[in-house]
C-alpha cells in the first residue's frame, strides 16, 4: 500500500474534505475557518471547494455556535464545530455537557447528536495560562461523549473520518504543537475505529500508556531509554473515552510495570482514571506501583524555561522509568 | 367594558405594566372555529395541570414540576400558527406547549409518573418532554441554554432550503443569559426562520423583573440585533394567534427572525415547591380576573356557542385527563436495563 508523508493539519483537512464530499449533511463551522483559511490553516482551501454554505465563519460566539451545532444535529445534520482552541470551549461547556452529551438520554433515545467538536488542545509555546491547557479530563468525565486524541497524522485522518460518521457527539482534540508534525499517511481511503488503542512500539520491560502529545514526550525520551538498555512497550490510547481496556491490560500483564504520561494536570485526570482501572484489573500482575508523569499542578507560566519545567520531559520520564525498574 | 379591575391598584398595574383589557369580541366562521379549537386546548392544559398538581401533592411523582396555569393563551395562540413540519423548542415549563403541539396526554402523564411508557421512557420527567414525530424539540432545564439550540434548528431549516419555521419559548429570566444573546445575534446575522417568544410572567423564580432586567420590555433587545419585534398582553388567545402569525409568515418568507415579548402570569408558584410568597394576593387576583380561559369562554358565548357545548368541551377535557391518569397509574416503571440504554447510539 502506498503512502505519503503529510502534516497533521493536512491529514485533518483530508479527513474533513473526504467526508464533506461524501455526505452533504456535513458542514464545518467556527471562527476563521473560511475566509481566513483557518486560524491554524487546518481548513485551508475548504471554503473555495465547498462554499460559504458549508464552511461557515462565525462571530466570536462559542456558546452560540456550539449550541447551534447541537440544534442542527438534533435535526439530523452532521456539524463539525471548530473551536479555535479548546481553551475557548469553556464558555460553551454548557452546550457540550448539558445539551450535546445528554440529549439522547433525556429524550429517551429520540435525538442522537451526530456531531464533532474539534480544535487544538494543550500547551502552544509561551502562550501562558489561559491559552495552554490540556482539557480532556473535563470532557472524559461526562457520559454521552466520546473523546478522541490522535498523536499521528495517520491516526488523525482515520479517526476524524470515523468521528464525523459517528452518531454520537465526539470531542476531537488535536495538539496545537503537532500541526506541523509530518508522518506517513496511507494514500487509499481508510477509517480507524474509535476506542481502539495502538501499540506504537512493542516491548517487554514496562508499559507506557499515553495519548496525543504525551506520545511525543515519550518518543523524545525513547533514545535515552534504549541507550539504557530498556525495552518499553508504548500504548497510544488514541481514544480516551471509551478507553481500550483490553489492549492496556494485555500489555500490563506482559510487562508488569506501568508508566502513564499525559500533558495535563494530575488531579482527577485521564491518567488518574487509567491508573485506577489498571490497579483494579491487573493488581496481581503489578511488580511496582503505577507511576505517572504529567504537567506540574500549576497554571501554565509564560517564561519558556518555566513552561518547559511545567511539562513532561525526558528527565521526568527517565526518573520515573528508573524508579519503576528498581 | 374592562372587568380587569386593574384600576383598583394602579401601583401594581404600573409595576407589572399590565395593559388594559381588550374589549371582548364576537367572532364567526374560521375565527370561531379557531377560537373553539384553542379554547379546547387551553381547557385541556388547565385540567391536565390541575390533575398534575393534585397527583404531585399526593406523592404520585417527584422531581421539579413547573405549572403553566395562567399562561395557556400564550402557548396555544402561538403554536396554533404552526403547520406540521415546523419546530417547537420549550423550557422546563413545557407541559402546555407539548399538549398544544399534539403530544399524547397519556404518555406525558406517564412520563411525570416516571413510567416506561412515558414520552421519554421515564428518563426526563416534567422538564424534558421530547417528541421527534411532532418536531417537539424538548423541554430544556438550563434557563436560556436552549435558545442556542433553536438557532441550530433554524440553521438546519435553511441549510435544507425548507420553508419551515421554529418557535422558541423562554421566560424573561432567560433574557439575561449569554446563550440568549449569542443565539439572537447569530439568528439575525443569518436571517434564520425563528420566532423567539419571551413569555414574560414577571418573575424568574422569586425575583421580579424590575430587579433583574435592565429594560422594561424584553423585545426592546431585538433592536440590538436588528431584529423584528413586538410586545403585547397574552390573555387574549386570538390576539396572540394573530400577532404571532404575522411573524411566523414573515419568517417563512425568509425575512428573518423576530423577538416577541408576550406578557403573562403564572397563577401558581415557580414550581410545586414554591408558595410564591413574594407576590401579593392583590396582584394575583388582578391577573386571575384576566384568566385567558374565562375570556375565551365569554367570547365563545357571545359568538353564539351554547352553554351546553361549552360544558361538553369541559367534560371532554376532564375525560382526556382522567384517561391519562389511568394510563399513567397502570404503566410499569422503567426496567433496570433502561439505566444503561440511550447513553450512546
Amino acid at each position: 500500500m502506498s503512502s505519503t508523508k503529510i502534516s497533521m493539519r493536512e491529514a485533518l483537512r483530508r479527513a474533513m474534505t473526504e467526508e464533506m464530499e461524501r455526505d452533504p449533511d456535513v458542514f464545518l463551522m467556527g471562527e476563521e475557518v473560511g475566509h481566513y483559511q483557518g486560524a491554524y490553516k487546518v481548513s485551508q482551501g475548504m471554503l473555495e471547494q465547498f462554499g460559504e454554505g458549508r464552511v461557515v465563519d462565525t462571530p466570536i460566539s462559542e456558546q452560540g455556535f456550539a449550541g447551534l451545532g447541537v440544534g442542527a444535529a438534533m435535526c439530523g445534520l452532521r456539524p463539525i464545530i471548530e473551536f479555535m482552541t479548546w481553551n475557548f470551549s469553556l464558555v460553551a461547556i454548557d452546550q457540550i455537557i448539558n445539551n450535546a452529551a445528554k440529549m439522547l438520554y433525556m429524550s429517551g433515545g429520540q435525538f442522537p447528536i451526530p456531531m464533532v467538536f474539534r480544535g487544538p488542545n494543550g500547551a502552544g509555546g509561551m502562550l501562558s495560562a489561559q491559552h495552554s491547557q490540556s482539557l480532556e479530563s473535563y470532557y472524559v468525565h461526562c457520559p454521552g461523549l466520546k473523546v478522541v486524541m490522535p498523536a499521528t497524522p495517520k491516526d488523525a485522518c482515520g479517526l476524524l473520518k470515523t468521528s464525523i460518521r459517528d452518531n454520537n457527539p465526539v470531542i476531537f482534540m488535536e495538539s496545537e504543537v503537532l500541526y506541523n508534525y509530518i508522518d506517513d499517511v496511507p494514500d487509499h481511503e481508510y477509517l480507524i475505529p474509535i476506542g481502539e488503542a495502538d501499540i506504537k512500539r512493542p516491548g517487554s520491560d514496562l508499559t507506557i500508556i499515553t495519548w496525543s502529545r504525551g506520545y511525543h514526550f515519550v518518543l523524545e525520551a525513547l533514545p535515552e531509554m534504549e541507550l539504557a538498555g530498556l525495552n518499553p512497550e508504548i500504548v497510544d490510547l488514541r481514544t480516551v473515552r471509551p478507553i481500550d481496556e483490553k489492549t492496556m491490560y494485555e500489555s500490563v500483564r506482559k510487562t508488569n510495570r506501568v508508566l502513564i504520561v499525559e500533558e495535563g494536570w494530575p488531579q482527577a485526570s485521564v491518567g488518574s482514571h487509567v491508573s485506577d482501572l489498571v490497579q483494579r484489573n491487573c493488581f496481581d500482575y503489578l511488580d511496582a506501583p503505577i507511576l505517572r508523569v504529567h504537567q506540574e499542578d500549576v497554571p501554565m507560566p509564560y517564561a519558556s524555561n518555566l513552561e518547559k519545567a511545567s511539562l513532561p520531559s525526558t528527565a521526568k520520564i527517565m526518573a520515573a522509568v528508573q524508579q519503576l525498574l528498581k | 367594558m374592562s372587568e380587569s379591575g386593574s384600576n383598583e391598584n394602579p401601583e401594581i398595574q404600573s409595576r407589572l405594566k399590565i395593559a388594559d383589557e381588550e374589549p371582548l369580541i364576537q367572532v364567526s366562521g374560521r375565527q370561531l372555529e379557531r377560537l373553539t379549537k384553542m379554547y379546547r386546548e387551553m381547557l385541556l392544559i388547565r385540567r391536565f395541570e390541575e390533575a398534575t398538581a393534585k397527583a404531585y401533592a399526593q406523592g404520585k411523582f417527584g422531581g421539579f414540576c413547573h405549572l403553566y396555569i395562567g399562561q395557556e393563551a400564550v402557548g396555544v395562540g402561538s403554536i396554533n400558527t404552526l403547520r406540521e413540519g415546523d419546530y417547537v423548542v420549550s423550557t422546563y415549563r413545557d407541559h402546555g406547549h407539548a399538549l398544544v403541539r399534539g403530544l399524547d396526554p397519556r404518555t406525558l402523564m406517564a412520563e411525570l409518573f416516571a413510567k416506561r411508557s412515558g414520552i421519554v421512557k421515564g428518563k426526563g420527567g416534567s422538564m424534558h418532554f421530547f417528541d421527534k414525530q411532532k418536531n417537539f424539540m424538548g423541554g430544556h432545564g438550563i434557563v436560556g441554554g436552549h435558545v442556542a439550540l433553536a438557532t441550530g434548528i433554524g440553521w438546519s431549516i435553511r441549510y435544507r432550503k425548507s420553508d419551515d419555521v421554529c418557535i422558541c419559548f423562554f421566560g424573561e429570566g432567560a433574557a439575561n443569559i449569554g446563550a440568549f444573546h449569542e443565539g439572537l445575534n447569530l439568528a439575525s446575522l443569518w436571517k434564520l426562520p425563528i420566532i423567539f417568544i419571551c413569555e414574560n410572567n414577571h418573575y424568574s423564580m422569586g425575583t421580579p423583573e424590575y430587579r433583574a432586567l435592565s429594560v422594561q420590555d424584553v423585545s426592546i433587545r431585538a433592536v440590538a440585533y436588528d431584529m423584528a419585534r413586538d410586545h403585547f398582553e397574552g390573555d387574549d388567545v386570538l390576539k396572540v394567534y394573530d400577532h404571532v402569525n404575522q411573524f411566523v409568515e414573515r419568517a417563512r418568507r425568509g425575512e428573518g427572525p423576530a423577538l416577541l415579548e408576550i406578557s403573562t402570569y403564572r397563577f401558581r408558584g415557580h414550581s410545586m415547591s414554591d408558595p410564591a410568597k413574594y407576590r401579593s394576593k392583590d396582584e394575583v387576583e388582578i391577573y386571575k380576573r384576566r384568566d385567558p380561559l374565562n375570556r375565551a369562554a365569554k367570547e365563545l358565548e357571545m359568538s353564539g356557542v351554547p352553554e351546553k357545548e361549552l360544558s361538553r368541551m369541559e367534560s371532554e377535557a376532564r375525560e382526556t385527563v382522567k384517561a391519562a391518569l389511568e394510563f399513567a397509574e397502570n404503566c410499569e416503571p422503567p426496567p433496570p436495563s433502561y439505566l444503561y440504554t440511550d447513553v450512546l447510539v
